[in-house]
């Protein structure tokens, strides 16, 4: 439709006093894509959320969304922009239908709100009181208010934090359908499974900075740049013979066999080429594994900070990161 | 049920499911150049929600609407000094009932729970919850449920007031006020100055747990001066003019005057009309969004 970004923003900087919470972050989303904006707790990413979205006034730095200046045109940004903020709760006993039907009072061209509530699986809840949701109901309205504007661009902020795993897997179902009906999508998280799952591109965020830009698999090449590729053969091969396979196959920086398997660290085609290479020399494989660096991997790798330092630490939802 | 199609649907291709076209339908971003939001609807909106959520809380439903006319009434079936002269060593005083003098005090009670205890309570509990930052992310902004609280806590409020006073006229046989006119002017002034202070700790009570310290403290303090307890006209010189420089026990001095026909009560309407004039202006100006 047209190549000007949804958002754009140039060298914004917020400081709440003497702390630095966005040192220097620029990045620019596209339109229709699901950017990931992910950082530890304490990253910088809420309050570079709130500029985008008019809500802090940036201390340097521009930045346009939807062609409006958020410092100027708040109210009109909102018409445009939903909002799915941390921690924000309805009155107790708000039905869930009052707060849509409310939420859409405020808005020239709101949804449907039976729509939004059966698309958010709240049909059923539609006369309880917000007090008595769910956790991950609770979160699924707060989703549906942002969007009952019919936004072009929403912004959620740490979605799923506090939901257990199953809810957390339907709110994601539940991001896809909304990227699905044509809506930009900003979702800020500490998570690396969700960032890794639903986003196209993700801005990796450490100190209050840009570390990193990319989809998921650049974020994890631009970190390690290498595949590793885990063959065995379907009958006994000689070491040397498997490795002697391999010469001159370009992409392959290292070979080694570990318990009667090659296992090959390269990059580019590598996987292809070592393949076909075993196939030239009649060595049959019943067992490919290809194992990738994880986006948490490149993540300790990009920002110089683990899972396991002592700071706020970074959390992954569920099982490790499989790829 | 309502199944009314969203007034702008996007074309959908051929290889939709129904389920994909009614997300679609239900999502798709709006069309630029659509009607502009009415504001009015909004606040109007706001206003019935808030009100359905006032009469769900019970409490905030017993004390704010029910209580004054509850307690003007039992005082006034049950206590034996209920039918006495109010006070005998004043001949305007004396010329009415006891519970005739009691009931400016009940009206500064029912003004003191809505305006210091409901008001300052739920703005406080907004703020803390997120509600009113939930509400800077939309089109509309947190200043509009403000708007909407202070209209329905003053509908509560007028409406205790005439329930209580109903109660009294039919079950009491209260006498009306000589001068209704300014039992009003007080009233509003009243109501005016008491909200001032509600305000007041509505913009600067950092949680919902402070709101309701410091607006009880401000209750029973006031309550006090109003008389609740012992009527003014029985306390010595000293408390009644320090209850006089207070909002509700100005209040509750101006209305007693003008019910029974003493003379204008000038002093304490200034100092009402002075509590609000200061107190509403630093509230706006100290009012904390977040």
């Amino acid at each position: 439709m047209t190549t000007t970004p949804v958002v754009r923003a140039e060298h914004l900087r917020k400081a709440y006093g003497s702390t630095v919470a966005v040192a220097d972050v620029s990045l620019s989303v596209e339109r229709g894509e699901i950017y990931g904006v992910l950082g530890r707790n304490g990253a910088g990413k809420t309050t570079t959320v709130e500029m985008i979205a008019g809500l802090r006034r940036p201390d340097g730095g521009t930045v346009s969304v939807l062609g409006l200046d958020p410092t100027t045109h708040a109210a009109a940004l909102h018409q445009k922009v939903g909002l799915q903020l941390q921690e924000s709760a309805m009155p107790d006993r708000l039905r869930v239908r009052e707060a849509l039907d409310l939420y859409a009072s405020f808005y020239a061209d709101p949804a449907d709100p039976a729509d939004l509530l059966d698309l958010l699986g709240l049909t059923a809840k539609r006369d309880a009181a917000f007090k008595d949701l769910s956790g991950g109901q609770k979160q699924r309205l707060s989703v549906a208010l942002a969007l009952v504007g019919r936004p072009e661009l929403a912004i959620l902020d740490e979605l799923t934090t506090g939901l257990d795993p199953h809810a957390r897997r339907e709110t994601w179902a539940v991001v896809e359908a909304i990227r699905d009906a044509g809506v930009t999508i900003m979702l800020v998280t500490h998570l690396m499974e969700e960032a890794e799952r639903l986003c196209d591109r993700i801005a990796l965020i450490a100190s209050g900075r840009v570390a990193a830009v990319g989809t998921p698999a650049q974020i994890v090449a631009l970190a390690h740049g290498e595949q590793v590729l885990r063959v065995r053969p379907a009958a006994p091969v000689a070491d040397d013979v498997l490795l002697a396979a391999l010469t001159g196959v370009p992409g392959v920086r290292d070979a080694r066999v570990e318990d009667r398997a090659l296992v090959v660290h390269g990059g580019g085609a590598v996987v292809q080429d070592v393949l076909v290479a075993l196939a030239r020399h009649d060595v049959r494989t019943s067992d490919v594994r290809l194992e990738r660096a994880s986006l948490e991997d490149a993540f300790v790798s990009l920002t110089g900070v683990g899972p396991d330092d002592p700071a706020p630490a970074l959390q992954t939802a569920g099982s490790a990161t499989e790829v | 049920m309502s199944t009314t199609p969203s007034p702008t649907t996007t074309p959908s291709p051929t290889t939709d499911t129904g389920a994909t076209t009614a997300r679609r339908a239900a999502l798709a971003p709006a069309s630029p150049g659509t009607r502009r939001p009415s504001r009015g609807g909004a606040l109007a909106r706001m206003t019935g929600v808030e009100a359905r959520l006032f009469l769900r809380d019970p409490s905030v439903f017993f004390f704010s609407l029910v209580f004054p006319a509850l307690l003007l009434t039992v005082l006034g079936l049950v206590m034996p000094w209920a039918d006495q002269p109010y006070d005998e060593s004043d001949p305007l005083l004396g010329a009415v009932t006891a519970i005739t003098g009691y009931t400016p005090i009940v009206l500064s009670l029912a003004v003191a729970t809505v305006a210091l205890s409901t008001f300052p309570a739920v703005v406080a509990t907004y703020r803390q919850r997120g509600v009113l930052r939930r509400l800077s992310t939309t089109p509309v902004g947190p200043s509009r449920l403000l708007v909407a609280q202070v209209v329905v806590n003053l509908v509560a409020l007028v409406a205790a007031a005439l329930l209580a006073v109903g109660a009294g006229v039919l079950l009491l046989d209260i006498a009306l006020p000589v001068d209704p006119g300014t039992v009003v002017v007080a009233f509003l002034l009243a109501v005016l100055s008491a909200f001032a202070l509600g305000s007041l700790v509505a913009a600067t009570a950092p949680t919902a747990a402070a709101a309701n310290g410091w607006g009880m403290t401000l209750y029973f303090v006031s309550l006090f001066f109003a008389g609740v307890w012992l009527p003014l006209p029985l306390m010595p010189d000293v408390v009644q003019t320090i209850a006089g420089l207070t909002p509700l026990g100005a209040a509750s001095q101006a209305m007693t005057a003008a019910w029974v026909g003493q003379s204008f009560p000038g002093t304490q309407l200034l100092v009402m009309a002075a509590w609000a004039v200061v107190g509403v202006p630093v509230a706006v100006r100290v009012f904390r969004w977040t």
